[in-house]
């Protein structure tokens, strides 16, 4: 198998850009300078490889490609293993583009320790492209784990008044799920000797010992996505964060969670994931509706922001553990869409928060006379987040619920619940920051957006429409890898696939 | 027991060679001048190099009618052994010029000891178990209250001495019943005069347990850990280093040398102590540090967690576990040797200082020194890609392919609590603002470098793990045939 890594070429290239940071000398100010240039030229050398890598991908195939596979703990049968497949490479892609544009967003912003900030968010690159493209479960974990670094650091170094706090809490809440994780992937090997995710996702591990791996399993991804009751972290988190970091973090690593149900628990542990299905739409049901509730009352954006994710994440999950195609496709979506819409939300706060320095709602209002063309970009990420037909929010959440439709009514009918609150607090947001009469005069001296700013938006606002307009250029290459994982959990559990008029067929013990 | 034979001295060639150069160098120490202490320390470095090179060429073998061993196991935890008294004697040596604290003795004494954990690692007979660990003890007792003049010294050596003392005297009564119930001192007697019969004799068990609670006693683990927290912090800070490394190394290859020879047939009891002692260790290692002011304090219950992660491995018995706990301690050296490197360096006005509070804003003063700290931090606590990780990792899978569930899931979350600690300090050097005095910068080589290399260590198991990983399977296999 002597194939160009050009997995682990795009994985390390960002941490050779840290390196090349780290070795920077000067001044503190040519050396930020030089700093900001390196990371985003690395970041942008990664996207480009990224996209290199997507137009040699074979949309049709089920299976992973681009494996890499090295020896790496000897004596053990845990190697190093790369690989995409149709789920993961919507991931890689996602991060990398996301990577250039925090770093653009910081340029200004960022003023203090720009060299340690930069190489912060190359390992955070790295990190997370690993993590998406491990094939192994321990590298998996590694990356998986990794993450924590950066993001402490970020947080708490860069972030706001009580980023202490924050930064302590987003890790130790994050690293309590993860060590549960270890220690059913410690299980995992004892039980089948490997450790190896592709010969996993077909073998058979007992279903008592499914349960309790699903719990442990659980336990990690729940926190990561975030889901209720377990998500107290992220709005903490999200607020003291800078803006690229808010940007990352929901854009990206809330994405792990469902990555993490949709690669490992689903395909592993498949009549666990059938028999906790109830447990995972209750919760995300609750999350969807009780988010959407707490999200109209809030007073801070970014809060608010972060409120509405966890709610978008409750999609995702009923989407993920329906088990069908429409839902898993919605739900993989749901996340490509939030990862991008999301992330400009908190995108467009960090413009009116590096303007005038508060995140405060009530502090605004009127920006649409002194900053139109703000107030336009604004609106259709808003829209997107509600769902607008034509945008990308639309498509993902119609499929999740036309999908979970099938499996349970119930759920679907809650869940729908959640799309109108949405629209509720993302207009109530909207009115009060954008419409009606400046009150502030502060305010009225704010500027539109610069050109720099610009440039971070537009791809985000092409890949809106793209995405809501033309769904299929994204639905059809992960089709393959959802189908596989489908038919996988259809014949772990005896659900006969595909009955007539839609309507998912009784189960048969 | 046999005669006298020639053979027996080239399988104990590190030994005897260590022994002799610490003599030699003990009689030139005793008539030199006090300038001369740095000669001597350099000296005393270069002959545990030496020993080192011996050691690594060294071949397996018995040696004095069965009363020595030279097998894998024993050449790699003397590698380890050696190399982390040589390191922490580099590390100490400005130091303690720096502190008018330079005693000729310092690196003598540090050669002993060393000798007494070779003679532990490589006992294969409870008389020479006994002589090894007084060997190493004897020394360390005066190292810890080798500043006089400190109160602070001499209670942590005094302190040292009487439980230490104390923890002999158990270790004698527990090999007392031993001998009595068996008739031997041999291991390879007593594993041969067990097998079978184990459980039927209740005097064995009890003298198995006493014997673990004398070990218990010098690698600081629960619930004979009360010494350890006032040493670490009245010893003079190099002596605190030395004590964190090289002899919990010792003492645990001990461990492992009786737990799977001779009392192999006793699996069943003593498992049941070691995971004890191993969650107790934890726990403590994980909640006490949290409210602790004082670095060195700190690092005492630190290593009192880290010792509790060693014993999950043991507990396993196997030899995934034995591995594990090779592994574990090669790490668990490396990271020692350099954080304290950093408490070494920590100095403000020209005062040695050693709060956790001291380090505030480092990450702005001293760059570098922050940034190695942060990784060992990191490793410590456990989080990839740095190497504690994968001590921590082999442990657990050690422990799940044993099925000690329990075990490993309470320690994978006592591993939480402490990265609440370790965390912490990248809080206080990155998070806060520097204080109108920083820490000094340090104009010392040695720490530089030993400080330097751990760090690259640390950060680079993730990408070359094969040698360790190899070498520690191979000295497992050779102590389980």
């Amino acid at each position: 198998m002597i194939t160009f890594p050009i997995l682990s070429l795009m994985t390390f290239l960002p941490l050779l850009g840290a390196l090349l940071i780290f070795c920077l000398r000067g001044d503190e100010k040519s050396v930020a300078g030089n700093a900001r240039i390196i990371a985003l030229l690395t970041s942008l050398v990664t996207f480009g490889v990224s996209i290199f890598m997507y137009a040699g991908f074979d949309p049709h195939a089920a299976g992973f490609q681009f494996v890499e596979k090295y020896r790496w703990l000897t004596g053990f049968d845990i190697h190093y293993k790369m690989g995409v497949d149709g789920i993961s490479v919507f991931f890689i892609l996602l991060s990398t583009l996301l990577t250039p544009i925090c770093v653009l967003a910081s340029w200004k912003s960022i003023q203090s320790r720009v060299r340690e900030y930069m190489m912060a968010f190359m390992l955070l690159e790295t990190t997370m492209l690993g993590m998406f493209a491990a094939l192994d479960l321990v590298l998996f974990y590694v990356f998986f784990e990794a993450v924590l670094i950066p993001m402490y650091c970020i947080i708490g170094v860069w972030g706001g008044k009580n980023r202490v706090y924050a930064a302590f809490k987003f890790f130790l809440y994050t690293l309590l799920g993860s060590v549960l994780l270890l220690i059913a992937i410690l299980a995992i090997y004892h039980q089948t000797g490997t450790t190896d995710i592709p010969t996993l996702m077909a073998s058979s591990i007992p279903s008592g010992m499914q349960k309790w791996l699903f719990l442990a399993f659980l336990a990690s991804f729940a926190v990561k996505v975030p889901m209720w009751p377990v998500h107290t972290w992220l709005p903490d988190a999200h607020v003291e964060a800078p803006t690229a970091g808010s940007v990352i973090l929901a854009g990206v690593l809330l994405k792990m969670g469902g990555y993490g149900f949709l690669r490992l628990s689903l395909p592993i542990l498949p009549e666990a994931s059938h028999y906790f299905m109830p447990l995972i739409f209750g919760l995300s049901v609750i999350a969807v509706i009780y988010t959407s509730l707490v999200a109209l009352v809030q007073e801070d954006m970014k809060k608010l922001i972060a409120y509405s994710s966890i709610a978008h994440m409750g999609f995702v999950t009923i989407g993920i553990f329906a088990m069908t195609t429409q839902a898993v496709q919605g739900a993989m979506f749901v996340m490509l869409s939030h990862g991008i819409v999301s992330a400009a939300l908190f995108l467009c706060v960090g413009v009116v928060y590096d303007r005038l320095h508060t995140r405060e709602i009530a502090r605004y209002g009127g920006l649409v006379n002194n900053m139109p063309v703000y107030a336009a970009i604004f609106m259709i990420f808003m829209l997107a987040s509600v769902g607008l037909p034509a945008t990308s929010g639309f498509v993902g959440e119609f499929l999740v619920l036309v999908g979970t439709f099938k499996v349970s009514t119930l759920t679907t009918f809650l869940a729908a619940t959640g799309v109108v609150l949405g629209a509720a607090y993302m207009l109530y947001l909207y009115k009060r920051v954008v419409f009606g009469e400046i009150v502030h005069d502060d305010v009225r001296k704010m500027t539109d957006v610069s050109a720099r700013e610009i440039a971070v938006f537009a791809p985000l606002v092409v890949l809106v429409f793209w995405m809501g307009i033309y769904p299929s250029s994204f639905t059809a290459p992960m089709a393959p890898a959802i189908e596989k994982v489908i038919t996988r959990y259809d014949s772990a559990n005896h659900i006969v696939p595909h009955a007539p008029k839609g309507v998912a067929a009784p189960e048969v013990h | 027991m046999t005669a006298f034979n020639p053979q027996d001295l080239i399988v104990a060639m590190p030994e005897t060679r260590l022994a002799v150069l610490s003599l030699l160098l003990l009689l030139m120490a005793v008539s030199a001048k006090k300038e001369n202490y740095r000669l001597v320390s350099r000296l005393a470095v270069a002959i545990l190099a030496f020993v080192g090179v011996l050691v690594a060429l060294s071949h397996s073998g018995s040696a004095f009618g069965g009363m020595f061993i030279s097998d894998k196991f024993s050449i790699y935890m003397k590698l380890v052994a050696v190399t982390g008294s040589a390191v922490s004697l580099v590390m100490a040596t400005k130091y303690l010029e720096r502190e008018n604290a330079a005693r000729i003795e310092y690196p003598v004494l540090i050669l002993f000891a060393t000798l007494g954990m070779m003679l532990m690692i490589s006992a294969d007979s409870l008389i020479t178990l006994y002589m090894g660990l007084e060997l190493q003890s004897l020394p360390l007792y005066v190292l810890a209250a080798i500043r006089r003049d400190s109160v602070r010294s001499t209670e942590a050596g005094l302190k040292y001495f009487v439980l230490g003392a104390l923890s002999s005297g158990l270790f004698l009564y527990g090999a007392s019943l031993l001998y009595g119930y068996t008739g031997s001192v041999d291991f390879p007697q007593i594993a041969a005069l067990l097998q079978g019969h184990a459980a039927s004799m209740p005097g064995m068990v009890t003298g198995m347990v006493l014997v673990l609670a004398a070990l218990a006693f010098k690698i600081s683990a629960v619930p004979f850990h009360m010494w350890a927290p006032d040493v670490y912090e009245g010893a003079p800070t190099p002596v605190t280093a030395f004590f964190a490394i090289a002899p919990k190394v010792a003492a645990i290859a001990l461990l492992t040398r009786l737990l799977e020879g001779p009392f192999w047939d006793m699996t069943q009891q003593w498992q049941q102590v070691i995971v004890v002692i191993s969650i107790a260790s934890m726990l403590l290692g994980g909640v006490a540090a949290v409210a602790q002011k004082n670095i060195k304090r700190l690092l005492a219950y630190s290593s009192i967690g880290h010792m509790g992660y060693a014993l999950v491995g043991l507990a396993a018995a196997s030899v995934a576990g034995v591995q594990a706990v090779i592994i574990y301690m090669t790490i668990y050296a490396v990271m020692s040797a350099g954080t304290f490197c950093v408490v070494l360096m920590m100095k403000k006005d020209g005062k040695m200082v050693e709060e956790i509070a001291d380090l505030s804003g480092l990450g702005k003063s001293q760059p570098p020194l922050a940034f190695c700290m942060a990784v060992l931090m990191f490793s410590m606590a456990g989080i990839p890609p740095m190497a504690g990780f994968f001590g921590k990792l082999f442990v657990f899978q050690a422990a799940v392919a044993a099925g000690l569930y329990t075990l490993a899931v309470i320690g994978v979350l006592t591993s939480v609590v402490a990265a609440y600690y370790y965390i912490r300090i990248i809080k206080v050097m990155y998070f806060e603002e520097p204080k109108a005095a920083g820490i000094d910068a340090a104009q010392d080589n040695g720490l530089n470098f030993v400080l330097a290399a751990a760090t690259v260590a640390v950060m680079l198991f993730i990408v070359v793990p094969a040698p360790v990983l190899e070498s520690a399977h191979a000295a497992a296999q050779s102590l389980l045939q």
